[in-house]
């Protein structure tokens, strides 16, 4: 296992490294000058000239992209152009809530999306299978953002029963990470049910039947076990998705987290702020990716031989 | 004589209630898109302010916005806009990940390493953020929004074309063709397209979907159409500051998102269904 990790890992590092580039490019593709946006409109071109000069701007595009990843690499993502401050500590308040909120959001929508999924699997063609299935792919064409906004209407504004905004308490998080978690759960719940429909089918089923065993124990511990495999690596996915969905999410329910820090920093044109998030974001991506791979080859005994082979 | 498989698959889809009402509401709204301006009882952009934020009633049928437009006109004319960006889109998306995926499958090698590469890179940035980051270099504008909704289609059908080619270059057919000389572009073009086609019609399909939520997200983050622009994400995005008084401003923008969604997902659903199973898996 450890083998295999480490090969996982080595694969990984390319892939940052070229985003890396990509980030960084990405600040040399945006039209104007960044030595004009940091001077503030006001400046003289003399003052333009210093700040590149401050910026390291004048000198070649290799020794950018190097102090860069040198200075990224030791922690200093530079500073916000908006405030001034050290980009690494204003994330440093912003990660904690996003990660808590996508946590959340991803425990929900694997407990609904399985449950749902293993009901609509074992009920095929029965009304709960209809029913679930339709749900699901509501969920899916649901606008996150509006699904926010008529349950904060809802449940905050006319019944009172949750609060509106803010991450204080636990009750904080039901509205914001429900709405999160759906589109999540729906997948997660038509992923399961193909996923058992395929293994209820297999002989292995049908032996453990034939010995006798009691209907919940063949569909939870004999299929289900079997068809969890794909559902893993399906929800690693997903759990990307989920922090790309988290910016609208925490703009409906001003959730103090990186999404809203995102959509603050286009608004504003705060590059440095912008490319910080986006190699937070996709370094976030990668690992959960990695740990997928991981469970994976804890729940697959084939991939953990050949990883020692 | 026995049916042709297009036949068979056009025969399956018709028997499938739900994604024939699901195309009956694709086809109801693509003529919204090209009749709707037309149609539209009010003005979209024309404000009244003597009737602002008022609930549905017989002369606005889904009530009026901040300005004293008429939400439903508003709806109307945001089907074109819709309709447009995310067929256009996914359109140029679809169109430009496809060559790409047949070109790397079937020649493989260094330029297909490449490619898959360049692709990991992009899903690095899952969902809504690449659009996000494109749109910080490209600045807000619905142009722009299909820009950023086509790249980030294209991934998406690198990946899938290019696996249904690298499974049918080998087919004997394939090759047979190849020993008789036909070029490299003609194989293709004859011989694995017509293949890798029914997989690529269900993901387009399927990714209309998630481009008009894409767009509506960006939108109603203020990223995408500007006022005062009928566009569904951005009359939600209004509409949210008078969500206590008039929720129906929030209300049906957010519906027509959801019902257009829905019918392009089931749409694609009863195709994967009536394709062949064994060329979609």
């Amino acid at each position: 296992m450890p083998i295999y990790i480490v090969r996982r890992l080595t694969t990984m590092i390319p892939i940052l490294l070229v985003v890396s580039v990509v980030v960084f490019l990405f600040l040399h593709m945006i039209p104007g000058d960044p030595a004009r946006v940091v001077a503030g409109p006001e400046a003289t071109a003399q003052d333009v000239e210093k700040t590149r000069v401050q910026l390291g701007l004048d000198r070649p595009l290799y020794e950018q992209y190097w102090r860069f990843v040198s200075h990224a690499a030791r922690g200093d993502l530079g500073q916000s152009y908006r405030t001034g401050e050290a980009v690494l500590s204003v994330l440093a308040d912003r990660i904690g809530p996003t990660l808590k909120l996508s946590f959340a959001s991803m425990v929900w929508a694997i407990a609904a999306g399985m449950f749902f999924g293993v009901v609509a699997a074992t009920r095929r063609g029965k009304w709960q299978d209809q029913f679930t299935m339709v749900a699901a792919v509501t969920g899916i064409s649901m606008p996150s953002f509006w699904l926010g906004l008529m349950l904060m209407e809802l449940f905050a504004v006319q019944l009172g029963w949750l609060p509106s905004g803010g991450n204080d308490s636990l009750r904080h998080y039901v509205l914001p990470a429900f709405t999160l978690g759906s589109g999540v759960a729906a997948v997660i719940a038509r992923f399961t049910r193909s996923s058992l429909l395929e293994t209820l089918g297999e002989d292995y089923v049908r032996t453990a039947r034939a010995k006798g065993a009691k209907e919940w124990r063949v569909v939870w511990l004999h299929a289900l076990r079997n068809a969890l495999l794909p559902v893993v690596t399906m929800t690693g996915l997903q759990f990307g998705f989920l922090l790309g969905g988290s910016v609208v999410v925490e703009a409906v329910f001003s959730w103090p987290g990186m999404g809203r820090l995102l959509i603050d920093a286009v608004s504003m044109r705060d590059y440095p702020v912008i490319q910080a998030e986006m190699l937070l974001f996709a370094a976030q991506f990668l690992i959960i990716n990695l740990l997928v791979d991981v469970l994976y080859a804890v729940l697959n005994p084939q991939i953990r031989l050949d990883s020692q082979g | 004589m026995s049916e042709s498989p297009t036949r068979q698959s056009i025969r399956r889809f018709c028997r499938q209630t739900t994604a024939m009402a699901a195309l009956a509401v694709i086809a109801a709204l693509l003529i919204l898109a090209v009749i709707g301006p037309a149609i539209a009882p009010y003005d979209p952009a024309k404000p009244d302010y003597n009737v602002i934020l008022q609930p549905p009633s017989a002369q606005h049928w889904l009530g009026t916005d901040e300005f004293g437009r008429d939400v439903m006109s508003r709806i109307i004319n945001g089907a074109r806009i819709s309709m447009s960006v995310s067929l256009s889109s996914v359109l140029a998306g679809s169109v430009i990940g496809t060559l790409v995926g047949l070109t790397a499958g079937y020649y493989g090698g260094k330029y297909d390493s490449l490619v898959m590469r360049t692709c990991d890179v992009m899903f690095a940035f899952p969902g809504i953020l690449q659009a996000i980051a494109i749109i910080a270099i490209v600045g807000p504008g619905l142009q722009n929004v299909v820009i950023a909704v086509a790249i980030y289609t294209i991934p998406v059908f690198v990946r899938i074309v290019r696996g249904s080619t690298l499974a049918l270059k080998n087919m004997m057919y394939v090759e047979a063709a190849r020993a008789a000389g036909i070029s490299d572009w003609g194989i293709i073009r004859r011989h694995v397209f017509p293949g890798v086609f029914s997989v690529a019609l269900v993901y387009f399909t399927m990714r209309i979907g998630s481009a008009i939520l894409i767009a509506a997200s960006l939108s109603f983050l203020g990223m995408g159409a500007q006022p005062p622009t009928p566009e569904w994400g951005a009359m939600l995005s209004a509409g949210r500051e008078y969500l206590t008084s008039a929720p129906h401003a929030a209300l049906f923008p957010g519906l027509a998102i959801l019902i257009t969604c829905l019918a392009f997902n089931l749409f694609g659903d009863g195709l994967r269904d009536a394709l062949d199973r064994k060329i979609i898996d």
